[in-house]
C-alpha cells in the first residue's frame, strides 16, 4: 500500500464519525451525543498535525453543516478553531497523561460548544440552556477510548 | 518529525484563510437567498449517508419484526382490524358531512375545502440539536415533495420541508427556534403566531395584548393565513398562561399535539391550490365579500 492509500483510512473514520453523529436515537440520549466527528479529527490531528489540520477541519465541519443542516459555516469555523487549537499545541498535548488530555479536551469542547451558541445566537436569537453543554462530558469520557482505538488503528495501518 | 514536504503557509494564516471562508458561507446562506438551491444539491449529495446511517435501525427494526411470536402478530393483527373497523365507520360519517359542509359552504359563496394528494414518508435522520431542530425524510422530488410542504403525523401537525433531494428531504420542525406557524384558537377563533423555542415540547404564542380571552387547556389549530399549512390541523394545547403587568405582552406556551421527539412516519400533504381556479363560479362572490368587509 503506498501513503497516499493508506492515508485515505483517515478520511474513512471521520466519514464514520460522521454517520454516527445523524444516528437516531432515542430522544432520551440524544442530548447526551458526543460529537464523534470532532473527537476523531481532534485525534488524527493530534497524531499528524503536518497533514491533517485546519484545511481538513474546515471540509469536514462543512460537512457537519449539510448534514445537520445548521447554518452553513458555522461549524466549519467552530471546526476550524478546534483545529487551530490543537494543531498549534500538539507537542504539548502529546506530552500529557490521557487524563489530563480528557480535561483539556473538555475545554477545548466546551470553546468550541459555546462559540457555536454565541454563533447561532447572533443570527436565529436562540436562548442558552445548560443541557447544550452535555455533549462535553459525553466526548470528555469517550476520549480516551477513542484515542486508544484510533492509536491502536494507525499502528496497524501505520499511518504516519 | 522530517519535512519531506513543503509545510505551506503557516498555522495562523491558514486559520485565518477558514475563518473568512466560513463567515464568507454563514453571510451567503444566512443574507442571501442563493442558498434554497445550494442546499437542496447539497441535501442531495449527502443522502446516501443518511441511508447508510439508518441501516443499523432498520436492521434492527427488521430483526425484531422477524422473531415476533405468532401469537403476539395474531393479537396486533385483531387490534388494527378492530381500529379499521371503529374508523371506517367513523369515515362514513365524516363523508356524509363533508358533502353537507360543501352544500353549505356553496350556499354561502365560500370555495370548499378538498383533501389533497397524500403521502406517507419515513424519517431517515432525526437531528433535534437544541439549536436546529430538523428530520431527514426518505422521499424527494422524485415523489413530487417540494419545498414548503406542511408535515403532519397522526396527532399534528409536525413542520414543513425545507431543501429537497432527488430521494432525500429536509424538514425544519414547527418546534425549531427558527420556526413559526399562524394558528388560531379553537374556542374564540382568534388568530395567533406561535413560534417555536427551540424546546421539544413547547412553543411560544408572541405579541397577544393582556385582554386576551385565553385559557389553559385551549385547542390550537392551524388558520391557513400563512400560506403553508392548510386550515383545521391541531397544533398544540395551550400550556401556560402567565398574566405579568410587567410585560408587554401576555406569556402564552403552548404544547405541540404531535410527538416531536419520536417520529418515524410523517405525512406529507400537498396543498390544494387547484379547487378556487377550477370553479370559478364560487370563489366570486367570495372576493366580493372580502373586499366589502375591508372596506
Amino acid at each position: 500500500m503506498s501513503t497516499n492509500w493508506r492515508f485515505l483510512w483517515v478520511h474513512v473514520t471521520v466519514v464514520l464519525a460522521l454517520l454516527l453523529l445523524v444516528m437516531p436515537l432515542p430522544a432520551a440520549v440524544n442530548l447526551f451525543r458526543p460529537d464523534w466527528p470532532l473527537l476523531v479529527l481532534t485525534y488524527w490531528v493530534l497524531a499528524l498535525p503536518h497533514r491533517i489540520s485546519i484545511g481538513t477541519a474546515f471540509v469536514f465541519g462543512f460537512l457537519v453543516d449539510v448534514m445537520v443542516g445548521t447554518i452553513l459555516g458555522v461549524n466549519a469555523l467552530g471546526y476550524s478553531v478546534v483545529a487551530f487549537i490543537v494543531a498549534a499545541n500538539y507537542a504539548k498535548i502529546r506530552n500529557f497523561s490521557i487524563l489530563q488530555q480528557s480535561l483539556l479536551i473538555g475545554l477545548i469542547f466546551a470553546f468550541y460548544h459555546l462559540l457555536i451558541f454565541w454563533l447561532s445566537h447572533f443570527l436565529t436569537g436562540v436562548s442558552f440552556r445548560m443541557a447544550y453543554l452535555w455533549p462535553v462530558l459525553t466526548s470528555m469520557a469517550l476520549w480516551p477510548y477513542i484515542f486508544l482505538f484510533l492509536r491502536r488503528f494507525r499502528r496497524k495501518l501505520k499511518i504516519q | 518529525m522530517k519535512p519531506i514536504f513543503d509545510r505551506g503557509p503557516s498555522l495562523t494564516l491558514r486559520l485565518f484563510m477558514a475563518l473568512l471562508a466560513s463567515v464568507g458561507l454563514i453571510t451567503v446562506d444566512h443574507y442571501t437567498d442563493a442558498s434554497v438551491q445550494i442546499r437542496s444539491y447539497l441535501t442531495a449529495s449527502v443522502g446516501p449517508l443518511f441511508y447508510l446511517a439508518n441501516l443499523p435501525q432498520d436492521m434492527l427494526f427488521g430483526a425484531s419484526e422477524q422473531f415476533k411470536s405468532h401469537q403476539k402478530v395474531l393479537e396486533e393483527n385483531q387490534v388494527l382490524k378492530d381500529t379499521l373497523l371503529l374508523q371506517n365507520g367513523q369515515l362514513q360519517r365524516l363523508q356524509f358531512l363533508q358533502q353537507e359542509n360543501d352544500k353549505l359552504r356553496a350556499l354561502l359563496g365560500a370555495s370548499p375545502v378538498t383533501e389533497g394528494k397524500r403521502l406517507i414518508a419515513e424519517v431517515l435522520a432525526v437531528y433535534s440539536h437544541p439549536f436546529s431542530h430538523q428530520i431527514v425524510l426518505n422521499k424527494g422530488s422524485n415523489d413530487g415533495v417540494t419545498v414548503g410542504q406542511p408535515l403532519l403525523d397522526d396527532l399534528g401537525v409536525l413542520g414543513q420541508i425545507v431543501s429537497v433531494g432527488p430521494a432525500s428531504s429536509r424538514a425544519l420542525l414547527i418546534v425549531d427556534n427558527t420556526h413559526a406557524i399562524s394558528g388560531r384558537i379553537e374556542r374564540t377563533g382568534l388568530s395567533v403566531v406561535a413560534e417555536g423555542i427551540g424546546q421539544a415540547d413547547t412553543l411560544r404564542l408572541i405579541h397577544l395584548p393582556h385582554s386576551t380571552d385565553v385559557i389553559e387547556g385551549d385547542r390550537l389549530v392551524t388558520s391557513g393565513l400563512d400560506g403553508v399549512f392548510p386550515e383545521g390541523y391541531p397544533i398544540g394545547r395551550i400550556s401556560k398562561v402567565q398574566r405579568d403587568a410587567r410585560q408587554p405582552f401576555l406569556q402564552v406556551n403552548s404544547e405541540p399535539y404531535a410527538k416531536l421527539d419520536r417520529i418515524r412516519y410523517v405525512l406529507l400533504v400537498w396543498p390544494h391550490h387547484g379547487t378556487s381556479v377550477a370553479d370559478p363560479q364560487i370563489i366570486a362572490p367570495e372576493s366580493e365579500e372580502s373586499g366589502k368587509e375591508q372596506r
